[in-house]
């Protein structure tokens, strides 16, 4: 009863927008939902993680004894110089031809009206919107006919058709943001579509083609589907060789060169994640639309 | 406009002027190779997918009959190639649908100021990090016969015998739920920041309750957002791969279509086959993307809102 009245009372004193300190049953349930979650995730990546650095774990709570020796080997048994080269090479690659190609693209999506731009649209989204495999593998068997099947070229070319749609769709509303009359002035005082560009434009949409690029990167890295439909031997990446580990024939590869491999992987994302958080709040690239519409 | 200011301009004007008029000007340039690109790396495949699904291979005929649309004949024929679009959609769909719904509560709270909010939120976007692949592993570690999870079960005597949560449909779900979640969360939370608070703040001084304000604001306004991250866990989902074979059971409970693609494709080199099951997957896909988007235009409220 008492209590009643104590928590009445605070919250007639709370000012709007304030919070009382007891939270509800439901918010306890979120949060409860939020521990499991987390145990789960960390129980997978501390799994791992140990696994990668025990000597022998069949039984027991943790190895018997520690050792390094299943990063050296993974590293000479997969030729792991060779696949991270690929997978950093296809993955710039990626990033740079996807920003080239895809954000003049989204200027003139941005900027103009045309015949056809609605047609033009739905085209970009439509890769965004399908299942890799379902359009991967008509893909993958004209790579075949072509003769570029199990090369970088192809792991490439495979990789550039979501990260260009991807590439338009982050950067159009970042360019519908840009006040046009920025553009206009610099027309009036006399410079040329390509001035605009590069003086203009290029400077304020870094922040923006950082962003897209980042995500490409991440995404291109962990890309599995695509790649693994027309890579080989000399031009898998990271991803596509910890699976092939996997699913190799004869039972797989021992247990423990895979979790040393996937602690690379992780590390190589987070790594990329951690530098991109720096730049970029992934949550203002939808937000940010709305405001820039509100005026 | 008469007749001689009309004659003026058609003379002056060149054609080039014209068409700039309608919004077709030399900067159109701009999206031909991104057009460029489209064209060549995904809808002459498809198209050449398309074609190849009319000339089934021989071996495929002999069995099936049906002349060029052996292979439809084959795919809807063959019990174990068609369940997997049930087998897809079974698992797929309470996939995405929970990843959505989950992430709305998780949103809900972490939207307040709180100390390590921060924190909260990169830890549960961190598993976009992870991949397909290591989360399969660490989850066959984590919570397969040896793993963690049924030590500590047992270990309390909750159990007697471990519990088989990989290599079966349980397997898969978790790694969807691991990999789709922080995604879907990603999106509503971004989604939630689009919705004014001053609209609840105005609904709480009209005496209304959390569960009224959240009925009756922030569902509506938040329902078109929602139905784009269903769309986008859906699509995330239903082509699930790797982790289907890795913690799922590849040859029954989880033999989704894309694995079906694949064993056309890498395994049984029948590209024409291979190209069919990618195709009727992308349709069937297809088919519940509009039914959310058909779904979704019905409820939108516009991003105004409020007014009714």
């Amino acid at each position: 009863m008492a209590t009643t009245t104590v928590a009445g009372r605070r919250k007639a004193q709370t000012l709007p927008g304030e919070r009382s300190l007891v939270a509800s049953p439901s918010t306890w349930f979120v949060w409860a939902g939020m521990a499991v979650f987390l145990v789960f995730l960390a129980g997978i990546i501390v799994a791992v993680v140990v696994d990668s650095f025990g000597k022998q774990w069949f039984e027991g709570w943790l190895p018997a004894a520690w050792s390094t020796s299943w990063y050296s080997s993974a590293w000479e048994r997969f030729e792991l110089g060779e696949v991270i080269g690929v997978t950093v090479g296809v993955a710039l690659a990626v990033v740079v031809i996807s920003v080239l190609v895809g954000v003049p693209a989204s200027y003139l999506l941005a900027r103009r009206s045309f015949p056809g731009k609605k047609a033009v649209t739905a085209l970009f989204l439509l890769p965004i919107l399908m299942p890799p495999i379902t359009y991967g593998i008509p893909l993958a068997t004209v790579m075949y006919a072509f003769g570029l099947g199990r090369t970088v070229v192809a792991v490439i070319l495979v990789n550039l058709v979501p990260s260009i749609p991807f590439v338009i769709l982050t950067m159009t509303p970042f360019i519908e943001q840009i006040n046009p009359s920025i553009e206009s002035a610099a027309r009036m005082c006399g410079a040329s579509i390509r001035q605009v560009f590069t003086r203009v434009l290029a400077p304020l949409l870094v922040p923006g083609i950082l962003a897209a690029g980042i995500l490409v990167l991440v995404r291109t890295v962990g890309m599995f589907e695509l790649t693994f439909l027309v890579s080989g031997p000399g031009s898998d990446t990271l991803v596509v060789s910890i699976y092939r580990a996997m699913t190799s024939a004869g039972g797989g590869e021992a247990r423990q060169l895979i979790s040393a491999m996937a602690v690379m992987y992780t590390v190589t994302m987070l790594v990329i994640l951690v530098v991109a958080l720096r730049f970029v709040n992934p949550t203002q690239l939808v937000a940010r639309v709305k405001d820039a519409r509100e005026d | 406009m008469t007749t001689t200011t009309a004659g003026r301009a058609r003379s002056t004007a060149s054609l080039r002027h014209r068409l700039a008029e309608r919004g077709i000007d030399p900067l159109l340039l701009l999206v031909l190779p991104a057009l460029l690109f489209t064209l060549a790396l995904f809808v002459y495949p498809f198209a050449y997918g398309i074609g190849l699904t009319f000339q089934p291979t021989a071996a495929t005929q002999a069995q099936w009959g049906g002349g060029v649309l052996a292979n439809y004949v084959a795919f809807f024929g063959d019990p174990f190639v068609r369940d997997s679009i049930w087998i897809t959609m079974r698992l797929a769909v309470p996939a995405a649908l929970l990843n959505v719904v989950l992430s709305v509560p998780v949103a809900m709270v972490l939207r307040r100021k709180f100390r390590g909010k921060r924190l909260m939120s990169s830890l549960l976007v961190l598993p976009i990090t992870l991949g397909t692949v290591l989360t399969a592993q660490g989850l066959l570690i984590f919570a397969g016969r040896q793993g963690w999870i049924n030590r500590f079960f047992l270990t309390i005597g909750l159990i007697d015998e471990p519990l088989k949560l990989v290599n079966n449909y349980l397997g898969v779900m978790f790694s969807l739920i691991i990999t789709g979640f922080p995604f879907a969360f990603l999106l509503v939370s971004s989604y939630l920041s689009g919705i004014d608070p001053s609209l609840e703040s105005a609904a709480r001084t009209l005496g209304a309750g959390w569960w009224q304000r959240f009925r009756k604001i922030v569902l509506p306004l938040l329902a078109p957002g929602l139905a784009t991250t269903f769309i986008l866990t859906f699509v995330l989902a239903f082509s699930v791969f790797p982790s289907a074979r890795l913690v799922g059971d590849p040859g029954g409970e989880t033999r989704v279509m894309a694995l079906m693609a694949y064993r056309s494709f890498g395994e049984q080199l029948d590209y024409p086959m291979a190209s069919t099951i990618a195709l009727v997957m992308g349709l069937v896909e297809l088919v519940v993307v509009a039914i959310v988007f058909a779904w979704r235009s019905l409820l939108y409220k516009g991003s105004t809102g409020g007014k009714g």
